[in-house]
């Protein structure tokens, strides 16, 4: 039948839509659920090595790590971590949102900045609003390798070494639970000091080679895996962030299509009325 | 016979994490081999085996590529680097950073502009708004 073909090939072209909003939403839920075991599976390391330095700071304690001592703050460094990709909610907006809110405070200050980039969108967005990029990091894909970042970790510890910058801050968001991320802003380097003196530390380590030497590989070993931590839970927040936009635009086409159905019955049944009637009239007129 | 807990980490996962009877690992001066109740010690390794020797006389070998070796008496601790690490090769990976980042910004200012950037931001606001409000629409 003629009728309503446009409205079929608005049905047909929405269900397509659906199919494959559908699909992205059931691919992020399972990449989800990969991030989330990644970010369970950096937490030992992190955690075995900041007893390590907790420890070796204790037991040296004349000895301050430059990564360990604060000093009046001129200039920061930010490192922003967004995704490669997009559709995936405010997930980014809102990130950026609040860095700049951080941004004026410190403006106001007159503390100067700087930025390195995890993520295309972050790069994107430096790239149309000006600012100091000295570094930039994209394309880690689902499963990024902690030697992807050392680049971009370096330039900022570089940076904090010879005097150029006096902190590291690290912008990204925190998995609450699939539903929820919130965008934070946490102060990386100089570290804050462990308030762990419980053990009353009576031995110290054999050293080889010297205790600098090793404390300063440990603190930034411990600095890239910080970071790498952030970049994990990230992609975790971008799938559940994914997912829970897909399912919504599922959803909704699947609305759309049930309206787009009825109106075509609806047009379906009058062509058939008319149909009828015309007959009808078209017998009692002969 | 007394063993000693054996934890390998590495930034992105837990390789192994058990009782040993002895432990040798690549220290950067030279291979240490460790039993149980050593005194505590915290060095640097090179790349390297990893060979654990569990209680039952049984051997595993993981193969690390640098990191670090913590010794306590009760307990050893590797926490294993994923890649090779050297200093050029962390400059290399610094350079190649800093050129993306050129790259990306070969015609634009250094100066921050908070206007267009709270522009930008209230635009993707007002596009997700926009979405949220279609679709209260379509719920109705």
């Amino acid at each position: 039948m003629a009728v309503g073909k446009e409205i079929r090939v608005k049905i047909a072209s929405v269900q397509n839509t659906q199919k494959i909003t559908r699909a992205m939403e059931m691919v992020a839920t399972s990449k989800m659920r990969k991030a989330q075991d990644r970010m369970r599976a950096t937490r030992p390391y992190a955690e075995k090595m900041r007893n390590v330095i907790a420890h070796v700071a204790e037991s040296n304690s004349e000895y301050r790590h430059p990564f360990l001592v604060s000093r009046p703050v001129r200039r920061v460094g930010v490192i922003v971590v967004s995704t490669d990709r997009g559709l995936c909610g405010g997930l980014n907006s809102n990130l950026f949102r609040q860095l700049i809110q951080q941004i004026k405070r410190w403006q106001a200050e007159q503390v100067e900045f700087e930025f390195c980039t995890v993520g295309r969108k972050a790069a994107q967005f430096f790239q149309r609003i000006g600012g100091k990029v000295t570094g930039q990091v994209s394309k880690l894909g689902d499963q990024p390798h902690i030697e992807q970042l050392i680049g971009a970790v370096k330039i900022m510890l570089d940076a904090y070494m010879n005097g150029s910058i006096d902190q590291i801050h690290v912008a990204s968001n925190d998995f609450v639970n699939s539903m929820t991320q919130k965008p934070m802003l946490e102060q990386l380097v100089p570290l804050k000091a462990q308030e762990d003196s419980s053990l009353p530390s009576h031995w110290d380590y054999i050293y080889e080679p010297q205790a600098e030497e090793v404390m300063d590989h440990l603190l930034t070993r411990y600095i890239e895996s910080l970071v790498y931590q952030r970049v994990v839970e990230n992609i975790a927040c971008e799938q559940a962030a994914r997912m829970v936009a897909m399912k919504s635009t599922s959803d909704n086409a699947g609305k759309l299509i049930k309206e787009l159905q009825l109106i075509y019955n609806k047009a379906r049944q009058a062509a058939i009325t008319q149909e009828l009637a015309e007959i009808v009239g078209g017998a009692a007129a002969v | 016979m007394s063993s000693i807990h054996v934890d390998i980490v590495s930034a992105e996962r837990e390789i192994f994490s058990g009782d040993a009877a002895m432990v040798f690992a690549p220290a950067l001066l030279g291979e240490v081999g460790i039993a149980p109740g050593h005194a505590a010690m915290l060095t640097r390794m090179g790349p390297g085996e990893v060979r654990v020797q569990l209680p039952s006389g049984e051997q595993q070998t993981f193969y690390v590529s640098g990191g670090m070796l913590e010794v306590q008496p009760k307990v050893v601790t590797v926490l294993s680097d994923t890649a090779i690490r050297a200093h050029d090769l962390d400059e290399a990976a610094v350079l190649k950073a800093k050129q993306e980042a050129e790259e990306l910004l070969k015609d634009r200012s250094d100066k921050l502009d908070i206007a267009k950037a709270q522009i930008e931001i209230a635009e993707l606001a007002a596009q997700l708004q926009t979405i949220q409000r279609l679709r209260r629409r379509a719920g109705g």
